[in-house]
């Protein structure tokens, strides 16, 4: 085991890997993302302290993009494929499902913490559309019985009701 | 150039013939995306244990990049006779191996069946998806594994680099890609010559080469399988680009959903420094380049050039005034080249073959081939590479084999949220830059989208100006507002809140929203509303006078009921629903209650036998 970082450390680990650039604000910031699960407040002021950037600068860079949170994510993570080809095959009716199901809209987290829901533009992957990415396992397919079948799989593996 | 060149090109050549010989016995498995979602990377794991197993550990396997039939996925190809297997099992490897790969012999079950003659057939190019393809770019995704820098050599790669620092002046390189007539394949079709031209000339240094990778239309994901399957092809082209425009500094901007393509990107980077094809003294010549790869964040509208320049400088992407040129002041306010991912890949080609063979291939226009992506309501999704000027109707119905359960063509959509909807009358437009603008679409990065009689156009029109809504950067008021206001009235079309001059009063909002946005974003955005009103109005005005919805989409317009004839009462549409509103005893017909009825389609898609129905 190594020994637990805290996020300020972690973070200026990070920057410096980056070579403390001012440049690199998006690609910090998408480290610090993966590290975290989310954008802490801490993380980007000692972010914007170390890189010598002003907090309104990663602050603005932090909301702008849309692979970037400031509140915890869920531990499993549910993207729906927005894309053209997926809309055409029924993407919406997945997306009812999952919102009804998981009492949760896009943006949003279970109270459990163990789903957020997010919607994608695209992801590439039109030939198996209507496509839904679980954390990094792509779904091609979906139909809305496969869509109960996942949650209930994850609940069941994490414990859960 | 240095003597140096050429011993050093010579070397890899030698290097190559020893690699690859034509009887050479290896398997392509699709290691893409899409193949690796159907379970490709098993495939391949099992194929290997297996080749150990039965003493042929020899044969090569190469997990190669996307092999464009999607639809037939997990697929393979079985070398030197090519055999052509599509969705492939772990449990049929043992057969394959002892069979295919011992004795020669095909396997009938998993070869590809003609849909119409029922003919059995063994090789890639006999299959009609495949048949009247010119895969120029992309058909050598089939003999790389993206991962060794040795395939690529093998297929004469980094020749036309060889020859351009051996050979060729700058000057030299720009006269013979503008002599091709490459334009760029990103979406406008600028002359990719002229660009490179602007820039060499340009004052200021450093000068900046970028491949744009971030291939935000939805459905085209042409780019991303060119960067998973082929990387170097890129690279090559970038770094011949940096010479002809004197450039030392590369970017790729890789969109954030490709995780697959950063990783082999990263590693195809490697490989070409370790093999000093980027660095200092590229191939011992005096020309040093570098590249360096960007991830995206998620923003659609970082695909527009001085988006992405601002996003590579680590700022929010947002677009500035065109007046001020990305030739003259791109990246850092320095001269740039930003040309799309599959242009770049263009260019080793048109070096390797001449721009004369380039220019003998497409329209008066425009050269070259395209790749589209087909998805939709298609039988054979994939990736299809064509001559310019080739024919919607050849794509769809030829190598796309159709619509999907023999349903009604209704229209195609290209050039993703800024193209438009073409329809069933133009289905003979031979498919180049121009035609399509002529008729209210676009080319884009080369997505097609096929729609059947079930999809609303309303709610097409809908969908994109929903996508626009939330990817406006908020920068030209007309753009955030007004494409607010439009997606607002089409929200209530497709409602059935629509109100009389609605059909106007999107018209005129339109032509202000494209002459008041400093980019093609915003300026592009009434795109998909002009061309779904031009080709299919009697739809916006059965949404608004009629309040119906033809195809049975727009779920405020529709409701559903149960064919009695055909409910056999089983119940299971019963527990799937989750708003109760489907009640009835087993065994006995059951009824909607449309009041609670959510039209969520779960009932539909879990009926057995096809009793609920759309009205």
């Amino acid at each position: 085991m190594t020994k637990p970082i805290s996020i300020a450390a972690k973070t200026r680990q990070i920057v410096k890997k980056h070579g403390n650039a001012k440049g690199a604000v998006i690609a910090v910031l998408q480290d610090l993302q993966e590290a975290f699960n989310y954008l802490p407040k801490e993380a980007l002021k000692t972010a914007a302290k170390a890189m010598d950037v002003p907090m309104s600068r990663i602050y603005e860079a932090a909301t702008f993009y849309t692979a970037f949170s400031l509140e915890p994510r869920g531990k499993h993570v549910v993207k729906i494929c927005k894309g053209t080809a997926c809309h055409v095959r029924g993407a919406a009716i997945l997306q009812d499902r999952f919102e009804t199901t998981l009492g949760i809209k896009p943006g949003g987290t279970t109270k459990d913490g163990l789903f957020s829901l997010e919607t994608v533009n695209c992801v590439g992957a039109c030939a198996l559309g209507p496509v839904v990415v679980i954390n990094t396992e792509y779904h091609g397919q979906v139909t809305i019985s496969k869509v109960d079948k996942i949650i209930k799989k994850i609940n069941k593996e994490e414990g859960a009701q | 150039m240095s003597g140096n060149t050429d011993k050093q090109s010579h070397a890899i050549l030698d290097n190559l013939t020893l690699y690859y010989g034509p009887k050479r016995k290896f398997v392509a498995i699709c290691a893409g995306t899409g193949c690796r979602a159907y379970g490709s990377l098993k495939v391949k794991d099992a194929l290997e244990a297996e080749l150990k197993k039965q003493n042929m550990a020899d044969v090569d396997v190469l997990a190669t990049g996307c092999l464009g039939f999607c639809e037939k996925g997990p697929m393979m190809i079985i070398h030197p006779d090519k055999y052509f297997y599509q969705s492939v099992k772990e449990s049929d490897i043992p057969e394959i191996v002892e069979k295919t790969i011992g004795r020669g012999e095909a396997i009938s079950r998993l070869l590809y069946r003609h849909p119409e003659t029922k003919k059995t057939l063994f090789r890639e190019e006999d299959l009609p998806f495949y048949k009247k393809q010119l895969r120029a770019v992309f058909g050598k995704n089939g003999m790389i594994d993206p991962s060794r820098i040795e395939d690529y050599f093998a297929i004469d790669g980094y020749q036309a680099l060889a020859k351009v620092l051996a050979e060729m002046t700058p000057e030299q390189v720009i006269s013979e890609v503008k002599k091709a007539g490459l334009r760029g394949r990103g979406g406008g079709g600028f002359p990719a010559a002229v660009k490179w031209e602007g820039v060499r000339k340009a004052a200021g240094e450093p000068k900046y080469v970028i491949a744009n990778g971030d291939e935000g239309d939805p459905g085209a994901y042409m780019d991303r399988s060119l960067m998973e399957g082929n990387p170097h092809s890129v690279i090559e082209g970038m770094i011949i680009g940096a010479y002809a425009v004197g450039s030392n500094h590369g970017y790729i901007y890789v969109r954030n959903e490709y995780p697959l393509a950063v990783e082999n990107l990263s590693k195809a980077i490697e490989a070409a420094r370790a093999n000093g094809l980027l660095g200092k003294n590229i191939l011992g010549t005096d020309f040093s380049f570098d590249i360096q790869i960007n991830k995206g964040a998620g923003a659609f509208v970082c695909g527009e050039s001085s988006a992405l320049f601002a996003s590579i400088e680590g700022r929010a992407g947002e677009p500035r005034a065109k007046y001020v040129h990305a030739v003259d002041k791109g990246l850092y306010d320095k001269p740039t080249v930003l040309n799309n991912v599959e242009t770049w890949a263009n260019v080793p080609l048109i070096i390797n073959k001449g721009a004369d063979w380039f220019a003998s291939i497409g329209t008066e226009g425009s050269k070259g081939t395209k790749i589209f992506s087909l998805v939709g309501k298609i039988n054979n999704t994939g990736l299809v590479e064509v001559p310019m000027g080739t024919t919607l109707y050849e794509i769809i119905y030829d190598m796309g084999g159709g619509i999907t359960g023999g349903r009604k063509f209704k229209a195609v959509q290209t050039g993703g949220p800024s193209g438009g909807c073409i329809p069933e009358s133009l289905l003979d437009l031979p498919v180049d830059f121009d035609r399509l603008y002529e008729v209210g679409s676009m080319m884009g990065s080369g997505g097609m989208i096929v729609m059947d009689d079930t999809s609303c156009m309303v709610d097409v029109a809908r969908y994109f100006l929903e996508f626009l809504k939330e990817e406006s950067c908020g920068k030209c008021v007309p753009c955030r507002e007004g494409v607010r206001r439009m997606s607002e009235i089409l929200e209530d079309i497709c409602a059935g809140r629509g109100r009389e001059g609605d059909i106007e009063l999107l018209e005129t909002m339109s032509a202000a929203i494209a002459d008041g946005s400093l980019c093609a974003l915003g300026g592009s955005a009434p795109n998909p509303v002009l061309s779904t009103i031009r080709h299919f109005r009697e739809e916006y005005e059965a949404h608004i006078r009629d309040h119906r919805c033809p195809a049975g989409v727009c779920k405020a317009l529709i409701s559903y009921n149960i064919d009695a004839e055909k409910c056999t009462g089983c119940g299971v549409c019963v527990k799937v629903c989750a708003t109760k509103a489907i009640t009835g005893e087993l065994k006995k017909v059951h009824t909607i209650d449309n009041e609670k009825c959510t039209r969520c389609g779960a009932c539909i898609q879990s009926c057995k036998f096809d009793a609920i129905y759309v009205k």
